[in-house]
C-alpha cells in the first residue's frame, strides 16, 4: 500500500446554532460577572436553560479516514452533509474542534475560483498573486508562467485587469494556475461547475494527468456526477457530518443518488415511509417481513406483509416495482389477487428474482385493488424494502457487468427458429 | 508504515506558536501584497501617488494656522510649519499602519476564509505597504527641510538623526501590535472598529503632534511619556530640527511598551487566527 498523504483521524466541527459570533462585548461581560457571582446568566432567553442558548451543531461529526498518495477521491454528500467543511479544515482554513488532521506536503486548495484575484490588477500580476497565495514562489511561478497561460487560453488577455474578464475566463485563469502548482495535494470544491464543456473536460483530463502520472493527491467535491465519476478512484459519501461510506465510486454514487439507506433488512417499518397522495387510508401497508434478505441466485424472495384493513373485501393486488441500486426502474410485477379481512391481515408473497442479476434492489409496493374494471390504489409506499442477491454466476467465465448490460437476464436465446404459440 | 507527516492541524494553537519561518516562506507573497495594495489604490485616480502628499500638506497647513498662528501651540526658534510637518508624517504613518491591520480580519474576510497562508502576511503586509506613502511624504519633508537649513531659520539638526530607523521601526511595531489586537478583537466584537477611527484622532491629541511637550505639565510629565508614540515623535522633531529634547530613560521605556504591546498582540493573534472564519 502506498504512502499515507492525508489523514484524518476523530475530527469533529462544531458550530454554534443562532446568532454565530453576535455577542457583544457588554453581553460577554454580564456572562461572566453571573458567571462569577454564580448568577443566572442574564442573557439567556427567558426559560432557556443555561448552555443551551447556543445550540449546537455538529458539522462533522467525528470523521476518520485516510487518503493515500495519488489517489483522486471524491467527496459527496447531500447540502449541509459537511463537505465544504471537510475541504475548509483540510485546506487550514479554520480549525477543527476535535481531532487531528495531518498531511505530507503543500495543499492547494481551490475552494472558490480566482482567491485572491483583484478586480483593478491585471491576468499576468494576479497569476503571481494568486500563485504565491497558494504557496508558489516568484520563481516557480515565472517558469511555469506561460504553460499557465496557454492551458488556460489566455495571452490574448492576460495583461488586461481582471475585472474586465467574461466569468468563464476568471475560472480558467484560477484554475490553471492551481492546476500548475507543485502541490502534493489538491483540494477542488466544484471548481469545474462553471466553464464550457470543453474547458471542463481539459481540466478533468490534466487532474486525472496530475493523479496518475505526478502521483499527486485529489479530493474533489461536486455534486455533478459524472465528473465525480470520471475522476475519482474512490468515493467518501458524507450524511450529516458523518461518513456513511467509504470506497467504490459507483456505490458510492448510488448511495448518494437515493439518499436511502440501502442496507437491507429482514424487518420494515411503513409508518415513516414515504408516500404519495391519492391514497384512500382505507386499506394501509403497515410492515414488512423478508424471510431472507439476501438470497442467491436460484432463491425467491419470499416476504410477508401486513395491511389494516377497514372492511373485508376482495380483489386485492400488490403492484411490486422494481429498482436497481442507482435508482432507476428494472421492472414491475403484479400479484395474484388475494383477499383481506376487517382488521389486521398478513399475506404472504414469493417474489420470483430468477431474472435478476445480483446487486442490490430496492421496490416500491402499491396496494391496489381490482374494481368495476378499474384500479383503485389504495396505499403506496416509496422505496418500501430492499434486498440484496448474493454474487452472480459466472456467464461463460465472464462476470456480469451491470453498469452495461443492465440487471435484468433474460431467458437463452433459442438458436434456429421456434413457432410461435 | 512510515508515518511522517509535514503538516499537523490541531484544534488549537499553544499560547505561543508562532511559525516565523512560514512566514518568511512567504515573503513573496509578502511582496505582492504590498504591491498590490499600492497598485489597487491608486489606479483609476488621476493624481496618483500625489495623494499621499497632499493629505499631510493639507493637515500640516491647518495645524499651521490653527494650533500654530491663531492657538499659538508651536514653540518659537524653528519654523512653524516644518514642525508641524515632521510630527504629522510620522503620525500619518503610525496611524496609518493601525488602521490599516485592525481591519485585517475583517476586510480580508474573503479571501482568509478560502485559503491558507500565514495569517500575519497579512498584517505584516500593510505594514510595509504604508512605507510606500510614507517614503514619499519622507521626500518632501527632507525638500522643505533642505530649504530650511539652507535659509538660517533655526533649524539645528543633530546626530540622532541616526536614531531616525529605529523611530520608524518602532511606529512599525506599535502600529502592527495596536492593530492586530484590535483586529483579533473585531473578529467577534465589532465595537473596538467603530472605535479605532475615533480612538485614533483622541490619540493624536495625547502625543505632542499639534503642540510642544512644553505644554505639559511637569507633574503629568511622567504619566503623559508612558505614551510609546510620544518619545518617538519627540524624537523626531529634536533630531531634525533640535527643538524639544531627547530623554533617554523615557526613550527606552517606551521601546519596552512596544515589545509587550508587540508580543500581546501576535500572540493574540495566533490565538485567533484559527478559527476567525467562523466567528467573523
Amino acid at each position: 500500500m502506498s504512502e499515507i498523504a492525508v489523514k484524518i483521524e476523530n475530527v469533529s466541527k462544531e458550530y454554534r446554532l443562532g446568532a454565530i459570533g453576535g455577542t457583544t462585548l457588554r453581553d460577554d461581560l454580564q456572562r461572566l460577572k453571573a458567571k462569577l457571582l454564580k448568577k443566572e446568566d442574564p442573557t439567556l432567553r427567558i426559560g432557556a436553560k443555561s448552555g443551551t442558548l447556543n445550540e449546537r451543531f455538529l458539522a462533522l461529526d467525528d470523521i476518520s479516514f485516510e487518503v493515500h498518495k495519488g489517489e483522486a477521491i471524491g467527496i459527496i454528500g447531500h447540502n449541509g452533509a459537511g463537505k465544504s467543511t471537510l475541504l475548509k479544515l483540510l485546506s487550514r482554513v479554520t480549525a477543527p474542534t476535535k481531532g487531528t488532521i495531518s498531511f505530507n506536503g503543500r495543499i492547494a486548495s481551490m475552494l472558490e475560483v480566482g482567491t485572491g484575484f483583484h478586480p483593478e490588477l491585471t491576468g499576468r500580476e494576479n497569476v503571481y498573486m494568486n500563485g504565491a497565495i497558494l504557496g508558489m514562489s516568484k520563481d516557480e511561478i515565472t517558469e511555469k508562467f506561460d504553460e499557465i497561460v496557454k492551458f488556460a487560453e489566455m495571452e490574448k488577455f492576460i495583461d488586461t485587469p481582471v475585472k474586465r474578464y467574461s466569468s468563464g475566463m476568471y475560472v480558467k485563469l484560477a484554475f490553471s494556475v492551481a492546476a500548475h502548482l507543485d502541490s502534493e495535494i489538491m483540494i477542488m470544491d466544484e471548481v469545474l461547475a462553471v466553464g464550457d464543456v470543453n474547458f471542463q473536460q481539459k481540466c478533468l483530463q490534466k487532474m486525472r494527468k496530475v493523479a496518475k502520472e505526478e502521483g499527486r493527491t485529489i479530493l474533489y467535491v461536486s455534486h455533478n456526477m459524472t465528473t465525480i465519476k470520471n475522476l475519482c478512484d474512490r468515493c467518501v459519501v458524507l450524511k450529516k457530518g458523518k461518513i456513511i461510506f467509504d470506497g467504490d465510486v459507483d456505490e458510492a454514487i448510488s448511495i448518494y443518488s437515493n439518499d436511502f439507506n440501502l442496507t437491507s433488512k429482514k424487518e420494515y417499518d411503513f409508518s415513516q415511509g414515504k408516500r404519495i397522495d391519492g391514497i384512500t387510508n382505507e386499506y394501509i401497508l403497515q410492515k414488512g417481513y423478508l424471510e431472507k434478505n439476501t438470497i442467491n441466485l436460484k432463491e425467491k424472495l419470499n416476504f410477508t406483509l401486513d395491511i389494516n384493513a377497514c372492511r373485508s373485501d376482495k380483489d386485492f393486488l400488490l403492484r411490486y416495482v422494481v429498482f436497481n441500486s442507482t435508482g432507476n426502474t428494472i421492472g414491475t410485477a403484479y400479484s395474484k389477487f388475494f383477499d383481506l379481512k376487517e382488521g389486521d391481515n398478513s399475506i404472504k408473497f414469493t417474489f420470483d428474482t430468477k431474472k435478476l442479476v445480483s446487486g442490490k434492489y430496492m421496490v416500491d409496493l402499491i396496494l391496489c385493488q381490482y374494481k368495476n374494471e378499474s384500479q383503485v390504489r389504495h396505499d403506496i409506499v416509496i422505496k418500501a424494502m430492499a434486498f440484496d442477491i448474493e454474487e452472480s454466476e459466472i456467464y461463460y467465465n465472464m462476470k456480469w457487468n451491470s453498469n452495461g448490460w443492465g440487471s435484468i437476464k433474460f431467458d437463452d436465446i433459442i438458436v434456429g427458429e421456434e413457432k410461435n404459440g | 508504515m512510515n508515518e511522517k507527516f509535514t503538516t499537523i492541524i490541531q484544534p488549537k494553537n499553544g499560547w505561543f506558536e508562532l511559525n516565523l519561518k512560514e512566514l518568511l516562506n512567504y515573503k513573496d507573497l509578502i511582496i505582492l501584497f504590498v504591491k498590490r495594495n499600492f497598485t489597487a489604490q491608486y489606479k483609476q485616480t488621476i493624481l496618483g501617488p500625489a495623494w499621499a502628499i497632499i493629505q499631510p500638506l493639507i493637515t500640516t497647513v491647518i495645524f499651521t494656522l490653527v494650533f500654530g498662528n491663531i492657538a499659538g501651540l508651536a514653540p518659537s526658534g524653528v519654523p512653524t510649519f516644518l514642525f508641524y510637518l515632521s510630527a504629522n508624517i510620522i503620525w500619518q504613518y503610525f496611524s496609518g499602519c493601525l488602521t490599516q491591520t485592525s481591519s485585517t480580519f475583517t476586510a480580508n474576510a474573503a479571501i482568509l476564509g478560502k485559503v491558507y497562508f500565514p495569517r500575519l502576511v497579512m498584517p505584516v503586509s500593510s505594514v510595509i505597504s504604508q512605507l510606500i506613502p510614507f517614503a514619499i511624504q519622507l521626500v518632501f519633508f527632507i525638500i522643505f527641510w533642505v530649504y530650511y537649513l539652507v535659509v538660517p531659520s533655526g533649524v539645528e539638526p543633530n546626530w540622532y538623526i541616526l536614531l531616525f530607523p529605529l523611530i520608524i521601526l518602532q511606529l512599525a511595531m506599535l502600529g502592527l501590535g495596536f492593530g492586530v489586537i484590535i483586529s483579533a478583537c473585531t473578529t467577534k466584537y465589532r465595537d473596538l472598529a467603530m472605535a479605532v477611527g475615533f480612538g485614533t484622532q483622541l490619540w493624536m491629541y495625547a502625543t505632542p503632534i499639534a503642540y510642544d511637550i512644553s505644554m505639559i505639565p511637569e507633574k503629568y510629565l511622567a504619566l503623559y511619556m508612558l505614551n510609546p508614540v510620544t518619545p518617538a515623535v519627540m524624537a523626531m522633531r529634536y533630531a531634525f530640527l533640535g527643538t524639544g529634547y531627547f530623554d533617554l530613560k523615557y526613550y527606552l521605556i517606551s521601546w519596552i511598551v512596544t515589545i509587550v504591546v508587540l508580543f500581546i498582540g501576535v500572540v493574540l493573534f495566533s490565538r485567533i487566527e484559527k478559527t476567525f472564519a467562523d466567528t467573523v
